[in-house]
């Protein structure tokens, strides 16, 4: 779907409360937007949206845009827009959150929001560390990876953010990464619109600590690294080197029920008095 | 022939049901724990009937998380726990403080701490419904001694909760949620039902949701509605946008604390018994203020100026009510199952706080008269 209305940032964000807190370089700026544009594209209307997050740098996302807005406590976003998704189920629900918040203790309700499958957009901004802190390892910064708390490298594997939705139940589960920003936007709009919980990971960097400490470069050169080294899902170079990143959509399932439809199912029998 | 229609003999827990839906809930999120849990399953039942939401969530931290975002869209909320429930809420009860979200969290103790003694009474949970949660912050802690008043105080804590903006606590008890005795439904429009107030303030016009009228109350604008704004735990100006400028972080954690302090006297609900001409006063609430009034009612028979004062509300802690109902007592007993929580409070109240005693148990037993007497003997100086 397009619109005849040309994009506007200005349209989305709210001018009051920039400038923003991200380091030059950050990769969250394009996550955003990437989001916005498609939120334009889909034509939503803004009072429909409720943005909720966590703690972190990809947290004060929700506080920068026109919409409904939660920033809340640290790990525990999803289990606020479950409340309000299930409260009124016609607003749409995006979950922006950072891999620490998401995935260590937030891991919890990802899963759980997954099983339920309810109508959630989770957006994982993967940068591998904990910046607002000031870098420490995350559980998606893999083994043998400096930081702050891991000065001698890190001996902590990391997670697999599509295996991981993928098992839990997410019925929809994409990756891509800032440097591919208009293919994270597709895949946004089709998170946005499916019916079910959704899990788009973008991979985005942070120069200023993880590229830092594990001497990735500068903004420019770790976005030229996700162009290296990933490739679509079930690309031929995967044969000559199975190390790369795949992207794409892994998983759309549009036939399991929607958990805030099967409860409208529960209402209407308890409603006849069968329960 | 009277109208037995509204009458029930059910447990506690479900008198707090019952009150809950006479308030008008409209969501719950909780998890199951040991002696709250019969509130999970009668609003699982009886939620989806009147068109409202109940989830069971993963843990109790989301459970207290999903009625925070419930209610920022309108819903009316709560979650039930016990103890280590209790215990895993308290980040999120202190964001519903910041964040000044209506919710009510019904907490019916069981011994602690940690696992503690789950089947069992205690109110060793005075201290932390008061300052579980860091910082500075005000909060609001109901408690009832029988059914009829745990429907009471389920209505009240719905109303003051969606007043003044904020978490309130239902600190009932192991006894109280278990035991089944007689409960009268109120007919609608017996007892008032609040609901929160809604900002006037039309479309398009700019809209301050953290700033507070004179009174100090704000009105709400539910998500999905016209207004969209943030809502943070971190200190926030008026547009709830994340501020920390000292006067705006001062002016936001006075008005925290202001309007639930000032306002003690419309939270303040207590009763009194033969409190009139009492040298000896009994201060209790909950469970243990039924053996209290029982041992009361068998000294008064034998001569004794003895009376009860039942508190009904915990926190703000009702210091001049305190003070006011002991000042002419010879000696004053709080009678609690707790290792005295309540008793500090009272000393710091009454004018002569080393005529305040305590009379506790703390083994999981219900307090019992006998229990009571024989402190009271020992305060008056007579073998036990």
């Amino acid at each position: 779907m397009s619109t005849n209305k040309e994009f506007d940032f200005k349209n989305y964000v709210r001018g009051r409360y920039f400038p923003h807190i991200w380091c030059p370089g950050c990769g969250h700026g394009i996550v955003l937007g990437a989001l916005l544009r498609a939120v334009h594209e889909l034509e939503l209307d803004k009072n429909n949206i409720v943005m909720t997050s966590g703690i972190g740098c990809s947290s004060r996302i929700s506080g920068y845009v026109d919409f409904h807005s939660l920033h809340t406590i640290h790990g525990r976003a999803l289990a606020f827009a479950t409340g309000v998704k299930l409260s009124r189920p016609n607003l749409k629900a995006i979950v922006p959150m950072g891999d620490g918040d998401a995935l260590a203790i937030g891991g919890n309700h990802f899963i759980h929001a997954a099983r339920r499958n309810i109508d959630i957009t989770a957006i994982v901004m993967n940068n591998r560390i904990y910046g607002m802190t000031g870098g420490q390892f995350s559980p998606l910064s893999g083994t043998g990876k400096k930081a702050t708390t891991a000065p001698y490298t890190t001996i902590d594997n990391n997670f697999d953010v599509v295996e991981l939705a993928k098992a839990a139940g997410a019925s929809f589960v994409a990756r891509s990464t800032v440097f591919h920003a208009s293919e994270s936007k597709e895949y946004l709009k089709k998170a946005i619109m499916h019916k079910g919980f959704s899990v788009v990971e973008i991979l985005s960097q942070c120069p200023t600590y993880y590229g830092r400490k594990n001497k990735e470069g500068d903004a420019a050169t770790m976005m030229e690294g996700y162009r290296k080294n990933t490739v679509k899902i079930g690309s031929k170079k995967l044969d000559t080197n199975p190390d790369l990143i795949q992207r794409g959509i892994f998983v759309e399932d549009t036939d399991r029920p929607e958990y805030c439809e099967a409860y409208d199912e529960i209402i209407e029998t308890a409603m006849k008095g069968k329960a | 022939m009277t109208n037995t229609s509204n009458i029930r003999f059910i447990q506690g827990n479900e008198a707090c049901v019952e009150g809950a839906l006479y308030a008008g809930i409209n969501f719950f999120a909780g998890y199951p724990i040991t002696p709250s849990t019969e509130i999970a399953e009668h609003l699982a039942q009886r939620l989806p009937a009147i068109g409202g939401k109940f989830i069971q969530m993963e843990d109790e931290i989301a459970s207290m998380a999903a009625i925070i975002g419930a209610s920022l869209t309108g819903s009316k909320v709560m979650t039930a726990t016990s103890g280590p429930g209790f215990s895993l809420k308290q980040e999120a009860l202190g964001y519903a403080c910041m964040a000044e979200i209506p919710c009510v969290i019904a907490n019916v103790q069981r011994g602690g701490p940690s696992t503690g003694n789950p089947t069992h009474v205690s109110q060793g949970d005075v201290n932390q419904a008061r300052w579980g949660t860091h910082g500075d912050h005000s909060i609001v802690a109901l408690t009832a001694s029988n059914h009829q008043d745990v429907f009471k105080m389920t209505v009240e804590a719905f109303n003051i909760a969606e007043t003044y903006r904020t978490p309130v606590v239902l600190l009932f008890d192991e006894v109280i949620g278990h035991m089944r005795e007689k409960l009268e439904i109120p007919e609608r429009g017996e007892l008032p039902v609040v609901d929160r107030l809604r900002t006037s303030v039309p479309k398009g016009v700019d809209y301050h949701p953290y700033l507070p009228r004179e009174d100090g109350r704000l009105p709400m604008s539910d998500f999905g509605a016209e207004h969209r704004y943030n809502v943070t735990g971190l200190f926030h100006d008026m547009w709830g946008f994340p501020n920390n400028d000292p006067q705006v972080v001062s002016d936001l954690l006075r008005h925290l604390v202001d309007k639930i302090e000032n306002n003690w006297e419309n939270i303040c609900f207590y009763k009194e018994h033969w409190l009139d001409d009492a040298d000896y006063v009994l201060i209790s609430y909950g469970s243990s203020a039924r053996s209290a009034k029982h041992i009361a009612r068998n000294r008064r028979k034998r001569g004794m100026k003895i009376g009860v004062l039942e508190l009904q509300t915990i926190w703000p802690f009702p210091t001049e009510i305190v003070r006011e109902k002991c000042a002419n007592a010879k000696a004053v007993m709080v009678v609690e199952m707790n290792m005295g929580q309540v008793v500090t409070q009272v000393k710091s109240a009454v004018d002569h706080p080393e005529k305040v005693f305590l009379a506790n148990r703390i083994d999981g037993q219900l307090i019992s008269p006998t229990d009571i007497k024989t402190t009271l003997r020992m305060i008056q100086g007579k073998g036990v």
